[in-house]
């Protein structure tokens, strides 16, 4: 009975708290817009922040990756079966050009200015870039097998490109146009995530249950983060998608199979925590503030809405077949 | 006088070498692993009418192509420690000249040796590998006396599946349907007999029942149409599926659909266990389908994928153990330490008491994967893989 007054007043403070959470994203919701790419359907998933109201938008065959452009009003989508690069204009919710790319491109990255699309694509081995203007292949750099992951520096000097079949990260100099230095990192590279400060480049392996971390200082693994879920063994942690939070104090990294995502202290290297979302969680995407994090499951065919302050899925939503990547727009 | 057709000079892939070129060169030159791809010219499995039919987890053409693939995707990996791989193709006249296609492989000096045999003279290569003292990869035969001669710290792995493997992963499936009243139809041949066998012990490991055995024989003879009419043989009332095994083919393809009453067929056609599909479409499978596909102008079979799967695993092995030996590249693979990315979702390592590859088998039909095995839900101490095939207490072998 001693403990009854302080159990009533943490519930109290439980309740502000999630009130207060609940006027923040009402005070977001009417603009704020979650884009889902979907590889069966054909087609964008357009969801408010709720994860709720969703509209579709038809697009090009099997759209995987997606950025959007630099004045923010499209969203380039990758095609991965239609070998084409789409545009979709979010006033006017519809796909209004294309441009035809190398077989099966996976993921890309665009160069600072927003004219360069990098394009990772898997049946020829190579990373290509493209000239979003003129719609022109400016030149190819080849790479080890099944090329995925892409990221430009900020300086838009190199490019990192993940092999998963070479499990190395290639460090690849954009205008000398080769390849400078393979990186040697776990098995089966997928994606990147890079500091705000540029220093630390983490990357999932996703056979390698772990992310390493690259420091881009002397190009070499500084630390490797192991993933452990109870009752999992190391086989079942295959770790795709990665995102640093807004703030920068934490990386979040979707689990794959695990059904998980995991939140790891960016200082520390540390797991903090992991979440349960849907199964197959690859897509990751923020809020603008970090406090919600979106999560594409691939293989239930939804998205997990996870809030991280709490560290809890709040909701998961219908979101198409195969859901891939999500972007947040607020 | 030389028996032996060997390629006039190594395949060496240089499309790669762009990718490499920018990076540093090693300081020391490249040291050279010499890998040979071993075949029979007058092999029944690649006789052309036979190979056109595409029965259902055989073979359809020779592994060379599957291992140049396998060293292409590579390249990379070998660049960077500054290693290179030659391979040679040897294909012996026949049976008789294999002997001598072997000797020649010893005297000069070529240690690493990937089997694309038929079942009958596996065993013969693996002894010669043996006295020569090569690494022996069979990745064509699922022969369980095979791996259970291949104890110990023996140089010998088997990248494919053994049929106990095989025969498990089909009794997972039903067992997790419950689909568990079988009716079992085999072939009179000795490699049926085989094969029956690898059966019995999964449907006993997995609780299935049989309702009725019955030996089919391929034959329009109104007097034998209890053995060969498909109606006849499946009339029994109490089954929920029909198993075949049937090393030829011909029989169980004819089977699907033509049974007495609405029941599925599995084991040698309608649904069948095996170590790949053209149409595996996860973990990569699409990608490497289409690589295949382009180089060797057939779909990827099991065998092909065995074979692509040894390269990349010499490869695993060497570029961890530069100054590695047969025996001791063997030894670092058998103590399941390195990992082979199989494309199939899980790292693979082999069993130490066997050498046998420890990977997950597709369930599949003609069009596509139905699932995978191990299936969700069946569980082993240590990796789940190893509920697949001859567990290390199951073993004759004593490894550890």
């Amino acid at each position: 009975m001693l403990n009854a007054p302080l159990a009533h007043s943490i519930r109290w403070v439980l309740c502000l708290v999630s009130a207060c959470a609940l006027t923040a994203w009402a005070q977001t919701a009417p603009t704020a817009r979650v884009y889902v790419s979907n590889e069966k359907d054909n087609q964008i998933v357009v969801f408010d922040a709720q994860g709720q109201n969703p509209e579709r938008i038809a697009v090009c065959p099997r759209p995987r990756d997606m950025k959007f452009s630099a004045d923010g009003a499209r969203i380039l989508v990758i095609c991965g079966d239609g070998n084409q690069m789409g545009w979709v204009d979010l006033a006017q919710k519809k796909l209004v050009g294309t441009m035809p790319l190398g077989d099966s491109p996976e993921m890309f990255a665009l160069s600072p200015d927003g004219k360069t699309a990098y394009v990772t694509v898997e049946d020829d081995s190579a990373l290509i870039a493209y000239d979003l203007a003129s719609k022109k292949k400016l030149f190819e750099v080849k790479t080890g097998g099944e090329p995925e992951g892409v990221l430009v520096t900020p300086d838009g000097r190199y490019a990192y490109v993940t092999s998963e079949v070479a499990n190395v990260v290639h460090r690849i100099d954009l205008q000398q146009k080769k390849v400078v230095q393979n990186i040697k990192v776990g098995n089966r590279p997928r994606r990147f995530s890079l500091s705000a400060d540029g220093k630390e480049l983490w990357v999932s392996n996703e056979m390698g249950a772990s992310v390493s971390v690259i420091d881009t200082g002397t190009q070499q693994v500084k630390a490797t983060v192991p993933f452990q879920i109870a009752g999992m063994r190391a086989t079942d942690i295959t770790p795709v998608a990665l995102m640093h939070s807004p703030d920068g104090r934490t990386v979040w990294v979707s689990l794959g199979r695990a059904n998980h995502v995991a939140e790891v202290d960016a200082a520390s290297k540390q797991v903090k925590r992991t979440v349960l979302v849907g199964k197959r969680a690859w897509g990751l995407g923020f809020n603008k503030i970090g406090t919600q994090l979106y999560v594409t499951n691939g293989m239930s065919d939804d998205m997990t809405l996870v809030d991280t302050v709490q560290g809890k899925a709040v909701r998961s939503v219908a979101a198409g077949r195969v859901p891939h990547t999500v972007l947040v727009r607020e | 006088m030389n028996l032996v057709k060997s390629m006039a000079a190594g395949w060496v892939l240089s499309c790669a070498a762009q990718v490499m070129a920018a990076t540093p060169a090693p300081a020391k030159a490249a040291s050279t692993l010499q890998v040979a791809v071993v075949s029979v010219a007058d092999d029944e499995r690649y006789q052309p009418r036979r190979v056109e039919k595409r029965w259902p987890g055989q073979s359809t053409g020779r592994l060379i192509t599957a291992a140049r693939l396998g060293l292409d995707d590579a390249q990379v990996e070998l660049h960077d420690a500054g290693l290179s791989v030659r391979l040679r193709e040897v294909v012996a006249d026949n049976e008789a000249a294999l002997a001598a296609s072997l000797q020649q492989l010893q005297n000069d000096k070529v240690a690493y040796w990937l089997l694309d045999l038929p079942d009958a003279l596996m065993p013969q290569a693996l002894q010669a590998a043996q006295k020569a003292g090569a690494l022996a990869i069979n990745a064509s035969s699922p022969l369980d006396a095979l791996r259970a001669q291949s104890c110990g710290a023996v140089p010998v792995l088997h990248t494919y599946p053994s049929q106990s493997m095989l025969a498990d992963a089909l009794a997972q499936f039903l067992a997790a349907k419950s689909w568990k009243q079988v009716l079992v139809l085999q072939g009179a041949k000795p490699a049926d007999a085989l094969l029956m066998q690898a059966w019995q012990r999964a449907g006993k490991r997995y609780g299935l029942k049989t309702t009725e055995t019955k030996t089919f024989k391929l034959s329009g003879d109104p007097r034998e149409r209890d053995a060969a009419n498909p109606k006849l043989l499946t009339n029994e009332r109490n089954h929920e599926v029909v198993a075949v095994w049937d090393s030829e083919g011909e029989f169980s393809r004819s089977l699907v659909y033509a049974t007495q009453w609405p029941r599925p067929v599995l084991g040698s056609n309608g649904l069948t266990p095996l170590a790949w599909h053209a149409q595996w479409e996860r973990y990569g499978g699409p990608q490497l389908n289409r690589r295949f596909v382009k180089l060797a102008q057939r779909p990827m079979t099991g065998q092909d994928w065995a074979a692509w799967t040894g390269i990349k695993t010499l490869v695993t092995a060497w570029v961890a153990e530069p100054k590695g030996t047969p025996l001791s590249l063997a030894a670092r693979l058998r103590s399941g330490q390195v990992q082979v990315d199989g494309f199939k979702g899980l790292p693979l390592s082999y069993r130490a008491w066997d050498g046998q590859l420890r990977q997950p088998v597709l369930l599949a039909h003609a069009d596509g994967v139905v699932q995978t095995a191990p299936m969700e839900g069946v569980l082993h101490p240590t990796d789940n893989l190893d509920t697949l095939g001859v567990d290390e207490k199951e073993s004759p072998c004593k490894a550890r």
